[in-house]
């Protein structure tokens, strides 16, 4: 009990703490939020329940206003702004990346890879695109090609997850919790 | 300062923090059933008028918090004026610009403990699935505590990979931010059931 309550804290306040980093830039100007790569590695490290429970804690604090979310945003009014449908999804795509992990048996690189693939963009794209269609009064349609641009960015965090993931695994067996069983 | 409630002290800080997130609720039902121009722009100077009745520099703090919002207001107000819709466009963008003000508000001028206890209250139905609103509370608590202390941590990360390297760290950063939560994660759970437990 004791740690679960602290590893789901401790985990949020970590994602807290990425959403101050300035976006990371790669070779050709891709920006990178640490904040959505370390969502999904809350998920592929801690497994499916501790991994979403740490990012609807995560959640609820910045509803609370603190401006822990990527850019310095917080309070409610995040959650009536247009991005609502990535937050609702950010708990979904750690359950996905977590489950994933837990149940293929596969090396942790390809399954935390595959996880944070179908957490990170199969589920969380929807998602965030119907917020934008509701919240904008736009078509699912309409607003689709805008995801287009976050392709490049999270193919590359997919990639960084599998491998970060891995490394955890490797320096530190019994703290990968989302294989501990 | 670490949460975005406002050091102005305003006549919104004494009104109780429950009644302030009540009314935010009920506003900004109304406001997503609002179709037209008319009463929405009533509404939406209703809204403004909250902040600007606190002082110049409380509203230019609120307005700032509309940051985020510029790059959909500038993709939108461009799509109505290709589509030539600009009533639909302007009532999709006075509900946005109105429904975050509402709520900045409400966020700006309600402390953080006072929201928690306020939280406490309404999770109270979460005990039926196992989820006591003692422990949420100290969650919560725990988080706004450890933030600064994960802030310092990746500094320090950050600092000695500089200290050895001339690149940046960028994505390095995270296998030792990982592997010291988890570390410390160990210890404040020990701390926990050193002093009683958490149920």
């Amino acid at each position: 009990m004791e740690k679960t309550l602290a590893l789901v804290a401790l985990f949020a306040a970590l994602i807290a703490a990425l959403g101050f980093l300035p976006a990371m830039m790669l070779p050709g100007g891709v920006p990178i939020t640490a904040q959505s790569l370390g969502i999904m590695l809350c998920g592929t490290v801690l497994g499916a329940k501790r991994g979403a429970l740490a990012v609807l804690l995560f959640l609820v604090v910045v509803a609370l206003g603190v401006p822990a979310l990527s850019g310095g945003r917080g309070g409610y009014g995040v959650f009536l702004g247009p991005s609502v449908g990535f937050l609702v999804g950010f708990p979904l795509t750690a359950f996905v990346a977590g489950l994933v992990v837990e149940r293929w048996n596969a090396p942790v690189l390809y399954s935390a890879g595959v996880g944070a693939a179908l957490g990170g963009m199969l589920v969380l794209y929807p998602l965030g695109a119907l917020g934008w269609a509701l919240m904008l009064g736009k078509s699912l349609s309409e607003v689709g090609v805008f995801l287009l641009g976050f392709v490049p960015g999270d193919l590359i965090k997919v990639v960084l997850a599998g491998f970060i993931t891995r490394a955890i695994g490797q320096m530190r067996p019994s703290a990968l919790l989302s294989r501990a069983g | 300062m670490l949460t975005l409630t406002s050091p102005y002290q305003t006549w919104a800080h004494h009104l109780p923090a429950a009644a302030k997130m009540a009314a935010l609720a009920a506003w900004t039902v109304l406001l997503f059933h609002l179709a037209t121009l008319l009463p929405l722009a009533l509404t939406a100077a209703a809204t403004l008028a909250l902040p600007l009745s606190c002082g110049a520099s409380f509203a230019v703090v609120s307005a700032r918090m509309l940051r985020p919002l510029w790059p959909f207001i500038l993709i939108l107000a461009l799509w109505h004026l290709w589509t030539r819709d600009l009533a639909t466009g302007s009532v999709i963008l006075l509900r946005l610009i109105t429904a975050v003000t509402a709520a900045n508000f409400v966020t700006m001028t309600t402390r953080l403990s006072d929201m928690i206890r306020v939280l406490a209250r309404i999770a109270g139905p979460l005990a039926l699935i196992g989820l006591p609103p003692k422990t949420f509370a100290l969650a919560v608590a725990l988080v706004i505590r450890f933030l600064p202390v994960m802030l310092q941590r990746m500094t320090q990360i950050r600092e000695s990979f500089r200290a050895r390297s001339l690149r940046r760290p960028g994505w390095r950063l995270f296998i030792p931010a990982l592997l010291a939560a988890l570390d410390d994660a160990e210890c404040v759970a020990e701390a926990l059931r050193a002093r009683g437990g958490a149920g």
